[in-house]
This record gives structure tokens, C-alpha cells and sequence, in this order.
């Protein structure tokens, strides 16, 4: 009989090996799956982790890592701060499109006005956005004990409504022929998000992204509030008796969160997406859970699974274009990845040991 | 008595460090209501668990009319007519009541059928339940008839019942003995665990009382007064030790008519409680757990806010500050709940000597902790108060109980507090390390601290403490100074004037 044994201390060298581990179990898992589909699974491997990063065509693959992880990261940081403290903001999809919203309906606002200015102030309306979106779910927490899970997830589809009302209506480019989505703001000097380095990828959002990964690592290593943080999600009851104010802390938690999220819908939509349209948003705040666990909700941890991530977004877009991969099988790949990330993570703080329990 | 149903001769379990029972013997006859009594810690849970199979003893036997019964599991003990009711009961809040009884039986008769009988039962013993009822939405009163229905449905010769009354309203408490009464009188033996002396005058017919692991005498509860019965249990050597000469300084610490309601459904609420402690001074508040000691404790140290005047910190109302505000008063506290409440078990040592340090030790700077100052002020603690642990970096959780204990302790009193308020704080650990921890209170008095010590260790109490008190239903009485107290006064201060009175008519 196998049974599971608490480990006295959790385990440092599951802890840093579950993720490797995690990784492998899904190429395994995912290469059956694929070979089932009736494709030469090691190829499908081998597109998804190797093709964007030396293959052939990697020059074009390598920026578009960084435009597809940033936002991923940017969130997932936020994410994180929230579930060490056992607050689960699930809506940052939500979150993600009002932060692209505010932030380009300021920049159409200006239009046609050049002023540099605008990129800021621009920057500034996003993580309004994103931050007003998430405090309905925290302050409907704090006052009324409602669930934060379920609210900010249904304001996901509420900002998915807000997202279409725009594009069809009061941002819709007045030049453009009828058709739905705002002006390209790619096209906007003063508020395009164009790449600090031309053909890197490299534009402000991972510039944020990378400051929030250092943000996020000093709060919680070195300042009171991230020590409050990981107190409250290992000891409530000693987290009150440390004189945390958990109703604060919500407030913080869900409210940084927000801010990430909507400065990563900003940096989108001036960026490598230039306008507001229906389909604007494509699951990043969803996905960026999958980051923050699979990173451990460790700010570094985070940096890494957000390339991973990235990485298994490409490498299946190449697969579904190279060897005909349905995208469905993509996402039940991604999928296993947090399964199996979640499966393995048991055995930090517990053992198998097998053979017959002792009597007492 | 008539026949024996059950005989225990000589059992005795040790553990490590502890002998929990120590040749323990008595009888338990046919149809017998028998009381186990003793304070917390006196062995009677690891008796009563060698009698229902989850534990071995290590020696002794026990004889089940007249035949040697050694029961490996309890399933074999449940097969020879041994049940119990356990202080904590186990259930599945989201299943019916029906549906929890049947997940605890062998074979499970057809859900309907088994309904049946359950409100056959039900009305013939007195305890009205339906069976199609959520167990989420019971009373604490109704999942015990949950659990003692399942105990009869077997029919069982001898059932055990831990501290049944302890999560029960007075007027379950009647419907309660009015079942046991029934079941007596058809010949069920009752083992009944309980320190609430006067319960125990009005229901049983034998009382055996074990101190310290041993049986320390036996007696027929009703031709026994309630104070004998108390010395029987706390042993008559209960006299304060010798303390040095200290002077009480002006009022330290000042609580009146505070009232707090129950912040959880088996909480309690305090109600118009009333105390001072000086300066120099020890007061101990006794009393039987769940009389409001966790909730007294979390009004000391912010985790509950009342009225601000409610308390008083000399002059000064503290009523409305939160714990950091407090600590940085002096006002410190050391919860009963090591794991969990007064320490993070995921967390290093050093971490949690940032729990509560971070104020008074200077650990935190504009917001930025040291952890630096952090690690030296954990190994301060463990070093000064002699815990045993590799080093400040390992995990609350891998220290024993008592050592955690001792790192609890120091690291309030290291923080030289003005007014310290402790609860239990030496439950669970070892004679030496408990007098050191007694002795560093004695000496925080001397050095002029007020110190509040909530326990149930009668023998700590005397031992430390200047005045004392005792908790009953979130009441406090009124304090007293500790020399001289005999242990008749304090049995009566535990339990209340008004059960005691009840008692005796």
C-alpha cells in the first residue's frame, strides 16, 4: 500500500525540482497525446521547445517570446501576491481588458494632438483601469464577505461586454470603413508602444515586467507588507495576532494585482496589438495563473514559467501550422502542464512510503 | 454494584518522557454509570482509548465479563460491545444524518430502512433527530445525537463518552442525562469522562479519579461533596511554594466591565468581566478550558477591540488598539495555540521571532525588515531559554511541542513587557522546561511586570501566581489573593456558585 507521510520540514529540493519534473511528465503525457492524434510526437516535442528558440525561423520566434511572456509575468506577479496570501483574484482577464481600455480611450483622446506626455499619462489610466476593476471584487470582500473568486471572474465577461461596446461603438475609428475596432495606435506616435530596440520585442511592457519581478522580490523578502503577505496564507490566526489588518491586505493585494493586469492590457493594445477590437484579449490574465504556480508563486520562479509559457504558446502555433496540431490539443497541453505542476508539488511537503501502516 | 462488566488491572502506558497511566485498576459494573475524572492531562483520554483499541498498553489487562479482552482496533473493540462518543465528533457536514450513520457501519442496511430505525431510536431513547436532515445545519447538540445514535444502533454493552457535555446548552445537557438515565436502566454500562464535578454528583453511581496517570482513590459521587471530590482530583499537597518578598506597584493593567460576545459559534462570550493586576504582580486565572480563556486572551492582546476604557493600560485606554499598537506598550501575549496561532509551522524560527518582535526589538525599519537583527534576536531566545534546535532557520513545525513552548514564551519575555498575559503556558511540556518557563514569569514579576497567567493547571497557578481567579461561562470571579486559598474555595470558584448549588438539592 502507498501512503503519503507529512515531511517534519517541507522539502528544498522537491520544492526546486517539482517545476523540472513537472515539465517532463508533460512532454511525456503530451507526446502520448500527441501520438494518439497520429503525429510523430517527438517532432511535436521538439517543434514546441525547440523551433522558437534555434530553429530556422528563430529570429522572427525569439521577439516574439519576450511580446507573449511580458504580459504574462506582468501579471502572474500580481497574481502571485494574492494567492500566498490565500486571496484568489481569478479575474485578471477582466482586470487586463479595462487597463487596455482607459489607457488607449486616453490616448484616442488626444488624437491627433503629438505630445510626450501622452505615453505616460496613457500608462497611468491603465493601471487605473485595471486597479478599479479589481477593487469591485476586494471591496465587495471586505464589506460584505462576498467571494472574491466568483466576482472577479464574472466581471471577466462583464469587461468582455464593455470591450465589444467600444469597439463597435464609442472608440470605433471613424475612418475606418465601418469596420469594428478603434484607429491603430501603432500608427500614433505619441502613443505607440514601439520596441526600445527595433526587432527585439523589447518594448516597456517587459520593462515593466521585469521591475515587477524585482518589486515583487524585495516586498516579499525584505518589507513588512510581503512578510504580512506569506503570513496570512500559512497562519491566518497568527497573521491576526502579528496585528495584520486582513481587510488591508485584500484591498493591497487584489488592488496590485489589478494594476499589473491593466498595465499588461495597456502595453497590448499600444503595442504588439495597436487597437482595441473584439478580440482583443486571449487569455493572458487566465493563463498568467497557470504561470504563477508554475513558477511557484516566487517572483524569479514567475520570470522563468512566464518564458516557459510563452514558449509552449509559440512552439504550438508552430505546430498547429507545421504539423496540423488542433489547437485544442495545445491547450490540453498547457493544461497538464499546471496538472502535473500541482500533482508533483505534494511531494514537497509529503512522502510516499510504501508497504502496511503500522498499528498503534 | 452487581455483576463486573468490565476490569482493568494494572494498565499502564508510557510515552516518551511521560508516563500517561501508571497501573491504573478499577471495575465498571453492569448498568453502571461510571465518572472518570481528573484534570487535564491526568490520562484519562489515553485510558479510555486502551479500552476502545486505539491505543496498546504496555502492561496490565483487562477482562470483559470475565473473558481477557485485548482489542487491536477499535473495529474489535465496536464487536464486543464497547462504543464511544468522542469530544470531537466526526462528521461529513455535507451528508443527511442517515448518510453518516451508514458510513460508519459494517454493512450498511438500504438508506431507508436504516432512517427507520434511526428515528426508532431516536424516539425510544429521547433524542428527537430527523434522518433526512444536513448535518451542516445541526447544532452542536444534534450532531451528538448524530454520534451517540450511531453508538446505540450497534447495541452496545459498555459506551464510553468523552466530556459529552462540553459543547452543550444547559437544556441539552438535561436531554442528554435524561438519555443516559434510560440507557442505564436497561442495563448499559456508561463510562463518563468528565471534570464538571456536579455533572457527575447527579449522574453516576461510582466515580474513579486519576492524578498524574495514577488512580488516586475511588468514591460513590453522590455521598461525596464536590470540594472532596475536587481534592481527590487536584491532590491535597496543593500548597502555594514559598515566593520571595515583592512589592505591588501602582495598577499596571485595568479591565472592567468588559463584555465581549462570542466571536464563533462554539466560542464564548465574556461577559462583565472585572480585573487589575499591578505592577510586581502574578494573577492566575483558572478555570475548565472553553470558559472563555482564548477570548480573554485575545481582548489582552488587540486581537479582539472593545470599548476603548474597556482596558486600561494604567491610565490610559488601550481598549481600541490593535496587537502592534499594544506591543508597542508592552503589552504582550503568548497565545495557548502554538501552531497556528502563536507561531506560523511553515515558517523558520527567525521568521517567527519577527511575528511579534518586529516592534519592540527594532526589527523593522520604514517598512523594511532586518532580518539580520531577526536571526540574532531568535537565537537570543533560543539560547537564553535553553530550546533545542539545529538553528534559528528551521521550521516552527519540526521542534517538539515543548521546545516550541519555550521559544513562545521567550520570545515575549525577552521583550521586557510592561503587562504580559499568557495562556497555558506549559501545557504539554516537560516537568524541567515548565518550571523554567514558571520560573521566568516569577522572575518578569520581580522585575516589575505585570504578568496574567490563564491555565488549567491548578498546581502552576498556585505555584506562581499572587491572586487568582477563575473563568466559568466567560465570567470571571472575582480575584483573590492565592495564600490561603484552600482547594475547596477554588473547586467552588471553578465550577461556579450556581451549578454547585444545583448539586446539592
Amino acid at each position: 500500500m502507498i501512503r503519503l507521510e507529512k515531511r517534519p520540514q517541507p522539502s528544498k529540493a522537491w520544492s526546486l525540482a517539482t517545476p523540472l519534473v513537472a515539465v517532463l511528465a508533460t512532454m511525456l503525457a503530451g507526446g502520448l497525446l500527441f501520438a494518439i492524434l497520429g503525429k510523430d510526437p517527438v517532432e511535436a516535442i521538439r517543434t514546441i521547445f525547440w523551433e522558437p528558440l534555434f530553429g530556422e525561423f528563430a529570429f522572427y520566434y525569439r521577439p516574439q517570446l519576450l511580446v507573449k511572456g511580458a504580459p504574462l509575468v506582468l501579471i502572474a506577479i500580481g497574481l502571485s501576491l494574492g494567492f500566498k496570501a490565500g486571496i484568489w483574484n481569478i479575474g485578471a482577464e477582466g482586470q487586463y481588458i479595462m487597463g487596455a481600455l482607459f489607457g488607449a480611450g486616453v490616448g484616442l483622446a488626444f488624437y491627433p494632438l503629438e505630445a510626450w506626455y501622452i505615453f505616460p499619462l496613457m500608462v497611468i489610466a491603465g493601471g487605473f483601469g485595471g486597479w478599479l476593476w479589481a477593487s469591485i471584487p476586494a471591496y465587495l470582500k471586505v464589506r460584505f464577505g462576498t467571494n472574491e473568486i466568483l466576482v472577479s471572474l464574472m466581471l471577466v465577461y462583464v469587461a468582455e461586454q464593455f470591450l465589444a461596446s467600444m469597439s463597435l461603438g464609442l472608440m470605433k475609428n471613424p475612418e475606418g470603413f465601418g469596420f469594428p475596432g478603434s484607429r491603430n495606435l501603432q500608427q500614433y506616435e505619441s502613443a505607440y508602444n514601439a520596441d526600445l530596440i527595433a526587432g527585439t520585442g523589447m518594448h516597456w511592457g517587459v520593462v515593466a515586467a521585469l521591475i515587477a519581478v524585482i518589486f515583487a522580490y524585495v516586498l516579499l523578502n525584505r518589507h513588512m507588507t510581503g512578510y504580512h503577505i506569506r503570513l496570512t496564507g500559512e497562519a491566518p490566526r497568527a497573521a491576526k495576532f502579528a496585528g495584520v489588518n486582513p481587510s488591508r491586505l485584500i484591498l493591497f493585494c487584489l488592488g496590485t494585482s489589478g494594476i499589473l493586469a491593466g498595465l499588461a492590457g495597456l502595453f497590448e493594445v499600444s503595442g504588439p496589438s495597436g487597437q482595441v477590437s473584439i478580440d482583443f484579449n486571449v487569455g493572458y490574465g487566465f493563463t498568467a495563473i497557470i504561470v504563477a504556480f508554475l513558477g511557484r508563486l516566487h517572483p524569479v520562479g514567475i520570470l522563468l514559467a512566464g518564458g516557459l509559457m510563452a514558449l509552449t504558446y509559440i512552439g504550438g502555433d508552430i505546430a498547429q501550422a507545421n504539423l496540423q496540431l488542433p489547437s485544442s490539443a495545445i491547450q490540453v497541453f498547457q493544461g497538464m502542464l499546471l496538472f502535473f505542476l500541482l500533482a508533483f508539488d505534494l511531494l514537497t511537503n509529503f512522502r510516499l512510503s510504501f508497504g502496511k501502516p503500522e498499528v498503534a | 454494584m452487581t455483576e463486573v462488566l468490565l476490569s482493568l488491572k494494572g494498565l499502564t502506558k508510557a510515552y516518551p518522557g511521560v508516563v500517561a497511566n501508571d497501573s491504573v485498576s478499577f471495575d465498571i459494573g453492569e448498568g453502571e454509570v461510571h465518572a472518570l475524572l481528573g484534570e487535564n492531562g491526568a490520562g484519562k483520554s489515553t485510558l479510555v482509548k486502551m479500552i476502545y483499541g486505539l491505543v496498546k498498553p504496555d502492561s496490565g489487562e483487562m477482562t470483559l465479563r470475565g473473558k481477557a479482552f485485548a482489542p487491536g482496533e477499535p473495529r474489535q473493540a465496536r464487536a464486543d460491545g464497547i462504543a464511544m462518543v468522542f469530544q470531537h465528533f466526526s462528521l461529513f457536514d455535507a451528508l443527511n444524518v442517515a448518510e453518516n450513520i451508514a458510513l460508519g457501519m459494517e454493512n450498511p442496511p438500504k438508506l431507508r430502512d436504516l432512517a427507520a430505525k434511526i428515528r426508532e431510536v431516536s424516539e425510544t431513547y429521547g433524542l428527537p433527530l430527523d434522518p433526512y436532515r444536513t448535518v451542516g445545519d445541526l447544532s452542536a447538540g444534534e450532531r451528538q445525537r448524530v454520534e451517540i445514535i450511531r453508538c446505540l444502533l450497534q447495541d452496545p454493552k459498555l459506551l464510553i463518552m468523552d466530556e459529552p457535555t462540553s459543547v452543550l446548552t444547559p437544556q441539552e445537557v438535561d436531554i442528554l442525562f435524561q438519555t443516559l438515565e434510560k440507557l442505564r436502566a436497561e442495563g448499559t454500562s456508561i463510562l463518563y469522562i468528565s471534570h464538571k464535578l456536579e455533572e457527575i454528583r447527579t449522574l453516576c453511581d461510582h466515580a474513579t479519579i486519576l492524578r498524574l496517570g495514577k488512580n488516586v482513590g475511588e468514591c460513590v459521587p453522590a455521598e461525596t461533596s464536590a470540594s472532596e471530590m475536587a481534592e481527590l482530583m487536584v491532590g491535597s499537597a496543593l500548597t502555594p511554594p514559598e515566593r520571595g518578598d515583592r512589592e505591588f506597584g501602582a495598577v499596571a493593567l485595568d479591565i472592567s466591565g468588559l463584555s465581549v460576545p462570542s466571536p464563533s459559534a462554539f466560542g464564548t462570550a465574556l461577559r462583565n468581566v472585572h480585573l487589575t493586576v499591578r505592577r510586581g504582580e502574578i494573577l492566575g486565572i483558572g478555570g475548565v478550558a472553553g470558559n472563555g480563556q482564548d477570548e480573554l486572551l485575545s481582548v489582552l492582546s488587540g486581537e479582539t477591540l472593545t470599548e476603548a476604557d474597556a482596558v486600561k493600560l494604567g491610565k490610559d485606554p488601550i481598549g481600541r488598539l490593535g496587537p502592534v499598537a499594544r506591543r508597542a506598550l508592552g503589552v504582550l501575549a503568548a497565545p495557548e495555540e502554538r501552531l497556528g496561532h502563536a507561531a506560523a509551522p511553515d515558517m523558520s524560527l527567525t521568521e517567527n521571532a519577527m511575528l511579534t518582535g518586529a516592534t519592540r526589538e527594532g526589527l523593522v525599519k520604514n517598512g523594511f525588515l532586518k532580518w539580520a537583527a531577526a536571526k540574532e534576536f531568535a537565537e537570543r531566545v533560543i539560547k537564553e531559554f535553553d530550546v533545542r534546535t539545529p538553528g534559528p532557520e528551521n521550521a516552527a513545525r519540526s521542534l517538539s511541542g515543548g521546545n516550541l513552548q519555550k521559544f513562545v514564551i521567550g520570545r515575549e519575555v525577552l521583550q521586557r513587557p510592561e503587562v504580559l498575559v499568557v495562556n497555558q503556558p506549559t501545557w504539554g511540556v516537560d516537568a524541567s522546561a515548565a518550571a523554567a518557563i514558571r520560573q521566568s514569569l516569577l522572575d518578569l514579576a520581580a522585575g516589575g511586570a505585570a504578568v496574567i497567567c490563564i491555565s488549567q493547571d491548578l498546581d502552576e497557578l498556585m505555584e506562581i501566581s499572587d491572586s487568582f481567579a477563575a473563568l466559568n461561562e466567560g465570567r470571571l470571579s472575582a480575584p483573590r489573593p492565592a495564600a490561603g486559598l484552600t482547594v475547596e474555595e477554588i473547586g467552588l470558584m471553578m465550577g461556579g456558585a450556581h451549578g454547585m448549588e444545583v448539586a446539592h438539592v
